[in-house]
């Protein structure tokens, strides 16, 4: 196995490093074989001696072999790392659930830290009754599970003109996938009692940006939640503490974090982050307003730039993740080639509307060059376009919704390259 | 707390004043402004105070930091400027922005007449007014109309897009070949690479 140089550099060095320290693995090839692998002969300190008690850890972290999984930024994309965004380590995931504490983030006014004795959430505006709920009374209410994407708008935004950053979590990783509990919207509307008249509500945030968005009455009667639960605990402080809004299949801005209000009203309310932000400009100087949903994408994550085939040639497993606003993901497919033959991934694990879905595809890796990407199908028959088709559709100044087709290039050594091909 | 005849029977009513409090948003037709008034000159001292270190003191911007004025007919270039000029629909969103959440870390600190008074500099400052002794209110706030009102169109995905790009992809011999057309590392941009670089 050869050094690589580049871009890949760190995670190879990652791997190798965890392989030392794990026992020598790199040896076992080698000489070693003869004389026996010593991570077998030897006996290791944790078959010896006695490790921590149960009342180590009463809140458990990750293996310190793990600790390069974490949320990264990329600090020159804004201003500021207080309104700014830090991405999910999607090459170092699987399955479909995204742990709480590598849950991308995206704040425009830095963590607000609520206290949920202090916690309120007001519904008023085209009511018949404005209401005031504590924690303790949104307890109350009857219940739903419901596993959901959560994606950013701007996901992808910084591919739209070309091959910018090297790696999944950087291109694709403003998304996570997390089980919520929470109450369906539509009963907390209903206690309020929506008058008829009313057409839309706007959730606003209890942080310094008091986020704001319209969201038609019909979405919100249909599908939303107001949860207080991640993957069973609580929401993490960052991802809206106590409770935040679930707007499934829809662009992340609108999943309002630290909600404090709803307002319901006849008429949409044109605010900044529907108006200056998640807009999408077209090569006619106009722009599309309320692009909500988010379409099929998908992405393979290993291989990727931070996660290189390091085993060299032979039995490979491809992976990576595929999600709908508009439904469930029936089938992906996944190319060697650049497109020109594709076949078809498996899929493995539940599939639930609007949330993220599993794909492999194992193949025999014969050392040469691929060049890899994967297309997701959705529910309703859309198929996830090139990013070539989407720049015929929509030019290239459109920001956010960039669902197009990743490619990663795999050289001989296994080290994969974010590009762009013809 | 009187129990609700009708629901769960959970939560309480809401007292007009805690509404008042909470309940700040301006809509483009003028709903949720307040009286109050302000000068593009009273505008301009506390833009200057207050708001150019980030937005700069024509609103060009610091850095990174938003502009905000400018851009006017670029929207069509290769690299559009967006601005309350060149790219916002509606003044109200200008009000209820600053209101309700600049500045930046110390928001909702600003009074009425003052917001007033800083829509109007902002509007001075993209030639939407032109004197410094323009006066905006709340009773000659809808007269003022923003150049891109009309610059934007409902989502028309379903129809444009979606036709296009449903039913059963090509799977066999989709193209004659295939070649790299772009490469990310040669644009270098990606965090935490240059000491692994530097150490490879």
């Amino acid at each position: 196995m050869s050094e690589r140089s580049g871009k890949t550099g760190s995670t190879r060095r990652e791997f190798l490093s965890k392989s030392l320290v794990a026992g020598g693995a790199a040896m076992v090839a080698g000489k070693a074989a003869a004389a026996g692998d010593p991570a077998i002969t030897q006996v290791q300190p944790w078959a010896q001696m006695l490790g921590e008690g149960v009342d180590a850890r009463p809140y458990g972290t990750p293996s310190p072999f793990e600790a390069h999984v974490v949320r990264r930024n990329v600090p020159w994309l804004t201003a500021d790392p207080v309104s700014s965004v830090s991405f999910t380590p999607l090459h170092e995931l699987d399955g479909i659930i995204t742990p709480n504490g590598l849950c991308f983030e995206r704040h425009h006014a830095g963590i607000a830290e609520v206290d949920p004795g202090e916690y309120r959430l007001m519904i008023n505006g085209l009511v018949d009754r404005p209401l005031v709920f504590t924690l303790q009374d949104l307890l109350r209410f009857p219940r739903e599970n419901r596993v959901y994407f959560l994606e950013c708008a701007a996901n992808s935004g910084m591919e739209w003109r070309g091959s910018q950053l090297n790696g999944c979590q950087f291109t694709h990783g403003m998304i996570h996938n997390v089980m919520y509990t929470g109450i369906p919207l539509r009963l907390l509307l209903e206690e309020a009692g929506v008058k008829t008249s009313a057409a839309w509500i706007m959730p606003e945030g209890a942080d310094a940006a008091a986020m704001t968005r319209s969201i038609p009455l019909e979405k919100a009667m249909d599908d939303c939640l107001v949860a207080f639960r991640m993957n069973g605990e609580a929401l993490r402080p960052e991802q809206g503490y106590p409770v935040r809004l679930v707007v499934p299949g829809w662009e992340g801005n609108m999943w309002v974090k630290w909600l404090r209000r709803i307002e319901v009203g006849d008429q949409p309310w044109h605010h900044r982050e529907e108006t200056s932000a998640y807009t999408d400009l077209m090569p006619d100087g106009r722009a599309r307003r309320f692009t909500w949903v988010m379409d099929a994408k998908s992405v393979i994550t290993s291989p990727s730039p931070q996660a290189p085939i390091t085993h060299g040639p032979g039995h490979t497993v491809i992976t990576g993740v595929a999600w709908s606003g508009r439904g469930a993901i029936l089938r992906v497919d996944v190319t060697l080639d650049g497109g020109i033959t594709w076949h078809q991934a498996r899929m493995s694990g539940p599939s639930f509307d609007k949330s993220m879905h599993r794909f492999y595809y194992e193949f025999d890796w014969d050392g040469r060059p691929l060049l890899l990407q994967s297309r997701a199908m959705d529910s309703t028959g859309y198929v996830q376009p090139t990013k070539e088709k989407l720049r015929e559709l929509r030019g290239l100044s459109s920001i956010y919704h960039n669902n197009g087709i990743q490619t990663w290039a795999v050289n001989e050594q296994g080290v994969a390259e974010n590009v762009e091909i013809s | 707390t009187p129990v609700l005849a009708d629901g769960f029977g959970l939560g309480r009513d809401a007292t007009p004043d805690e509404v008042a409090a909470w309940d700040i948003d301006v809509r483009p037709d003028g709903q949720g402004l307040p009286e109050g008034r302000g000068t593009v000159a009273e505008g301009e001292e506390i833009f200057t105070a207050q708001c150019a270190v980030c937005h700069g003191d024509f609103g060009e911007g610091v850095g990174r930091w938003p502009n905000i004025a400018g851009g006017q007919g670029s929207l069509a270039d290769e690299d559009p400027v967006k601005t309350v000029g060149s790219y916002w629909p509606y003044l109200s969103t200008v009000w209820d922005y600053v209101h309700r959440a600049m500045p930046f870390g110390n928001a909702q600190s600003l009074t009425d007449d003052e917001v007033y008074a800083l829509t109007a500099y902002i509007l001075y400052l993209n030639d939407v007014v032109l004197e410094e002794d323009f006066e905006l209110s709340h009773e000659n706030f809808t007269e003022i109309r923003l150049e891109n009102e009309d610059g934007f169109y409902m989502d028309d995905r379903d129809t444009l897009e979606v036709p296009q790009l449903t039913g059963e992809p090509c799977m066999e011999a989709c193209k004659p070949s295939v070649e790299i057309t772009m490469r990310a590392r040669v644009l270098d941009v990606t965090p935490d690479t240059a000491d692994d670089d530097a150490a490879a």
